[in-house]
């Protein structure tokens, strides 16, 4: 689960995490109250979305202005900033071409940037450790550094027994070539921030950049944390955070109803048991020459219920010209499934032509049940055959 | 021989008497498997209602009582990582944990116990293992499996039911099918199977389906480069697959992600890899079976 930069910010400052002074606006009159609050001379409006390269992103009403984040000199020019970005639609690298809609602006103390450094933490797949990365190249490019230069990620992995230690933070801080009282500084930021992530089963936390300021203080100039989803009921605090506006619609549904669901480009409406199962449907899907409409995991303890749910999302996307069902049942059972399907079939009066493929647990029941359903319901036999049929389906309407 | 699990292991159930400890325990010994009871904590002392097998309230009397060299678990997340540094504990030699939405960070923790520890984790977030007709502990469907040479291992369950479905299909057979799990911290990885299936006389070739995220098929490709594939080496063949190749990179927040990876962590990345060790990498999801057989004929 994904917060927003404020929000974020807020959680940190309560474990000891330097964060700049700032207050949230949802109207351009709040903004202004925000600023009038703040020391200034110096203002930074920051545009609110789950998304990243905001600074460098451009609003979608105007293309040649300027960015989601805006240095600003006066509480005048905050009253525009902040009325320039409310209710427009962000475009960056990571919103995709449709943008994001910044409802609410972070209205933060300006700063006197030195160094713009680079600190992520996250459990490492590899060392399945919490792992701290630090690099002198902060910003935008990160990535490509990662890619082109990784001896320029310094790397830390905590031993989850013995916990952190200041020596883990003053081989990073070396290693950034920090001096002086920068170093104290850039250790107790990191004992902070590592104790914040363990308190509140963080998934990713990212200071990008991390600010080294002209006396010398460590401070976060942004902050990207967001949450193990498995573990947030024992956060229930956390639940308040979340922001419904941020998802596809269809997402969210289908969130509601336990089911793992991603919205996609294509006119293939896929429903699979499994996660590993559902991207291997899209993979062959494309393979046959089609694109999936979307990836859909019913899980393993699906009930005719969920089946039913399952089918109400896929046909709400009017791209989906047919539908592929593949379901090899291990815990979940084929009757079931298609009892689902039958029920779902019935209420939704379906009007694009399904495939079905069904395999493993109960499969013969399941087919049975199929049959004598009167439905015009496509039988396949294997994965191949699934994809073929659904495909020539397509191509057929 | 198989590995990991045969006609003598003993299976105990952490879990025991709750819906699904109930059912699959049904299942697996349906399937012929032994066994022999399991724990819910407060229920010590009782006899599972349906099963008929001995309830414990901790593992260690449950092993003590019963002889059980394997424990599978059952437990909700909130409280799967107990049951496993429990079983760690008792010092279960197999502990193979099916439970889903075990958080990352309990993870860590029972992957650092594991270590120097005397037990091996499978899971969690997984089918289970299953030596055909001798063992099946966890929740594949048992009918789609025949005894044979061919040893599974795979980050999803389903498309190990796949791989299983269509070496059956193809006359092969299975020795042990190993679903590991798609979580990102987990007990046993591909190097860890792959070594003992490099090891098994019965298993005569090699199927490894992964995902993308991570780098652990890599560094397992890798192993086989070194220690399977040249002269004097087992030369046992190798079918790859790698489910995610048309997922769209996922919207992130940060970078922190492609920085940990280096951006390697790809479908067409791993694909490459597979290749340049040797493996026999299938273009589809349907094709495990008839890649394995033309790298038999080969």
């Amino acid at each position: 689960m994904n917060i927003h930069e404020y929000q974020a910010k807020e959680l940190l400052r309560r474990y000891g995490v330097a964060v700049l002074e700032g207050h949230v606006a949802w109207t351009a009159d709040e903004a202004v109250e925000a600023a009038k609050k703040l020391p200034g001379p110096v203002y930074v409006v920051k545009s609110q979305i789950h998304a990243g390269g905001r600074g460098a992103g451009r609003f979608a009403n105007d293309p040649n202005g300027k960015g989601g984040v805006r240095v600003v000199k006066s509480i005048e020019a905050v009253r525009e900033a902040a009325e320039a970005m409310i209710g427009k639609v962000l475009v960056t690298k990571q919103t995709g071409e449709q943008g994001k809609l910044v409802s609410r602006v972070f209205v933060e103390d300006g700063c006197d940037i030195k160094r713009e450094l680079y600190l992520g933490l996250l459990v490492d797949r590899e060392t399945s450790r919490v792992t701290i990365m630090a690099s002198t190249e902060g910003g935008m490019e990160i990535e490509e550094v990662a890619h082109n230069h990784p001896e320029k990620i310094l790397k830390v992995a905590i031993d989850p027994a013995s916990g952190i230690f200041p020596y883990h933070a003053r081989k990073l801080a070396f290693g950034l070539g920090l001096e002086g009282k920068q170093v104290g500084a850039f250790q107790k930021f990191v004992l902070a921030l590592y104790g914040a992530f363990l308190e509140l089963d963080c998934a990713i936390v990212e200071i990008n950049p991390l600010v080294v300021t002209g006396k010398g203080d460590i401070v976060a100039l942004d902050a990207k944390v967001s949450f193990d989803e498995s573990a947030l009921f024992r956060h229930k605090d956390l639940e308040a955070l979340r922001d419904d506006s941020e998802m596809d619609p269809k997402e969210l549904d289908a969130v509601k109803n336990d089911l793992n669901y991603v919205a996609l480009d294509g006119e293939i409406g896929c429903m699979v048991n499994g996660a590993g199962l559902a991207m291997a449907t899209m993979d062959i899907i494309k393979l046959y020459g089609s694109s999936p409409a979307n990836f859909l995991d019913v899980g393993g303890t699906a009930n005719a219920a969920r089946v039913t749910e399952a089918f109400r999302i896929i046909t709400s996307d009017v791209n989906v010209k047919a539908i592929l069902v593949n379901i090899f049942g291990g815990i979940a059972k084929c009757d079931m499934i298609a009892n689902g399907i039958v029920e779902a079939s019935k209420n939704l009066s379906l009007s694009v032509p399904l495939v079905v493929r069904l395999e493993g647990t109960n499969v013969d029941l399941g087919k049975k049940i199929l049959a004598e359903s009167g439905l015009a319901i496509i039988p396949a036999d294997n994965l191949a055959d699934a994809a073929q049929k659904v495909v020539a389906a397509v191509k057929g309407a | 021989m198989a590995v990991l699990i045969d006609a003598k292991t003993r299976v105990m159930t952490q879990g025991f008497t709750g819906a699904q400890g109930t059912f699959h325990a049904s299942q697996g010994i349906a399937y012929g498997s032994t066994y022999v009871g399991g724990t819910t904590p407060g229920k010590g002392g009782t006899m599972h209602p349906e099963l008929n097998l001995p309830v414990f309230n901790t593992v260690v009397e449950c092993r003590d009582a019963t002889g059980a060299n394997a424990t599978v678990i059952y437990v909700p997340a909130p409280f799967a990582a107990d049951a496993i540094l429990e079983a760690i504990d008792a010092e279960m030699p197999l502990i193979i944990c099916i439970t889903e939405g075990i958080p990352v960070l309990d993870m860590v923790k029972v992957k650092r116990a594991l270590s120097g520890s005397k037990s091996i984790l499978v899971g969690p977030n997984c089918p289970g293992v299953i030596t055909p007709d001798a063992c099946k502990i966890g929740i594949m469907p048992g009918h789609i499996h025949r005894r044979g040479s061919v040893g599974i291992v795979s980050r999803s369950g389903t498309l190990t039911y796949e791989a299983v479905a269509q070496t059956t299909a193809a006359g092969l057979g299975q020795s042990t099918c190993v679903g590991i799990g798609g979580d990102p911290v987990k007990g046993m990885d591909f190097i860890d199977v792959l070594k003992l299936f490099l090891a098994d006389d019965e298993t005569q070739s090699i199927i490894m389906i992964g995902e993308i995220g991570g780098q652990s098929e890599v560094i397992g490709a890798q192993y086989l480069a070194e220690h399977n594939f040249g002269p004097g080496k087992p030369n046992k063949p190798v079918v790859g697959f790698i489910a995610g190749a048309t997922a769209p990179p996922g919207r992130r927040m940060g970078h922190a992600g492609a920085v940990i990876s280096g951006g390697n962590d790809t479908a067409a990345a791993k694909m490459e890899a597979m290749a340049k060790a040797g493996i026999h990498v299938a273009d589809s999801p349907s094709a495990l079976g008839s890649t394995m057989v033309k790298a038999l004929r080969k």
